[in-house]
């Protein structure tokens, strides 16, 4: 039986024991930020590269410190980048940022009110970022077409969008999710839409590799608690994805034995 | 002379390295730089000399999904 220490999955060649991958906006502030990502036990934990705050007070904690490159793996996302040049330019400043680390998020959005990824941007950037030596996890679409190309490209993980970035609409074509998975030689992570821990349980149970989030912990009442929650739906989403589910059936089926009975 | 810094006009002393920009700046933790959209590696920091009109992009990690 696969326990959370030997189930592992790899990402360019490092293994990691959490499937919970977590972004770090919206929260109120950066104890928050520390406090919510300490109770997901995230390994890995995106960042936005933003034009640096000059003149900001030098007391005012750097998400860097908090969020320790030594102790996660800090992942880079080009959110906000519209075109793949945009995408290219934020990477290349991110590995500089980062004293060399090369893997990043790639996401090239196509329309502010969706926030779709721009498909054919997203392919243009993935080759030449493949081909610039980054290792590139690539937010897209659920189609299972698509996902495959941007794996063949060399993309080291393809990560498609349950709903919407910040919608919480949870995954809204399950068929598609599976298909994806089934055809992937690369892990699987559903990157956005989920909003609550059971729609995190039902990506992992399609057999996804992990779940990458951040609208739903941060935007919760509670966002402490709500890493918590997701922690333990990723792991026992996992954990029945991994046990195989009983088949679906029209009717019941009695669950204590016919025989034996004395009335 | 005059630079365009993270969008906005300002003025620095001539033969100002970016080293010199980063320390009157207080910047503090991990950051990359573009001068005229080039990367300036950080070993180059004290080398490169700031021109006058020069656009100079310097940006930090932050929070975000």
């Amino acid at each position: 039986m696969a326990t959370n220490s030997t189930d592992k999955f790899s990402l360019a060649g490092i293994s990691y024991t959490s499937r919970l991958l977590i972004g770090t906006g919206k929260y109120k502030n950066i104890e928050e930020t520390r406090s919510a990502i300490e109770n997901s036990e995230a390994e890995i934990v995106t960042v936005a590269i933003r034009r640096a705050n000059i003149g900001q007070d030098n007391k005012e904690h750097n998400l860097l410190d908090v969020i320790s490159p030594d102790k996660y793996t800090i992942l880079p996302n080009t959110a906000g980048c519209y075109d793949a040049g945009s995408a290219i330019r934020t990477c290349q400043l991110a590995r500089e940022l980062l004293d060399g680390h090369s893997l990043v998020k790639l996401e090239v959005l196509a329309d502010e009110k969706t926030l779709f990824p721009d498909v054919t941007e997203t392919l243009k950037a993935a080759k030449k970022l493949v081909a610039d030596g980054f290792n590139v996890m690539v937010y897209t679409t659920d189609d299972p077409i698509i996902a495959k190309q941007l794996e063949e490209i060399g993309c080291v993980s393809v990560m498609p969008l349950a709903a919407p970035i910040g919608s919480g609409l949870g995954v809204q074509n399950t068929y598609n999710i599976r298909t994806i998975v089934e055809n992937a030689s690369v892990p699987i992570i559903v990157d956005a839409g989920v909003g609550t821990a059971s729609d995190a349980a039902i990506a992992m149970e399609l057999g996804c590799d992990g779940v990458l989030m951040n609208t739903a912990i941060a935007e919760a009442k509670d966002p402490i608690l709500m890493a918590s929650a997701m922690k333990k739906a990723i792991q026992a989403g996992r954990e029945a994805y991994l046990a195989g589910r009983m088949p679906k059936r029209a009717y019941a089926s009695a669950s204590s034995p016919i025989d034996g009975r004395f009335l | 002379m005059e630079i365009i810094l993270n969008g906005a006009l300002r003025s620095i002393e001539n033969n100002f390295s970016i080293e010199n920009l980063i320390k009157e700046s207080g910047l503090i933790g991990k950051y990359a730089i573009e001068v005229n959209r080039n990367i300036i590696p950080k070993s180059q920091y004290a080398s490169t000399k700031i021109k006058s009109g020069d656009k100079i992009e310097i940006v930090q990690a932050i929070g975000g999904g």
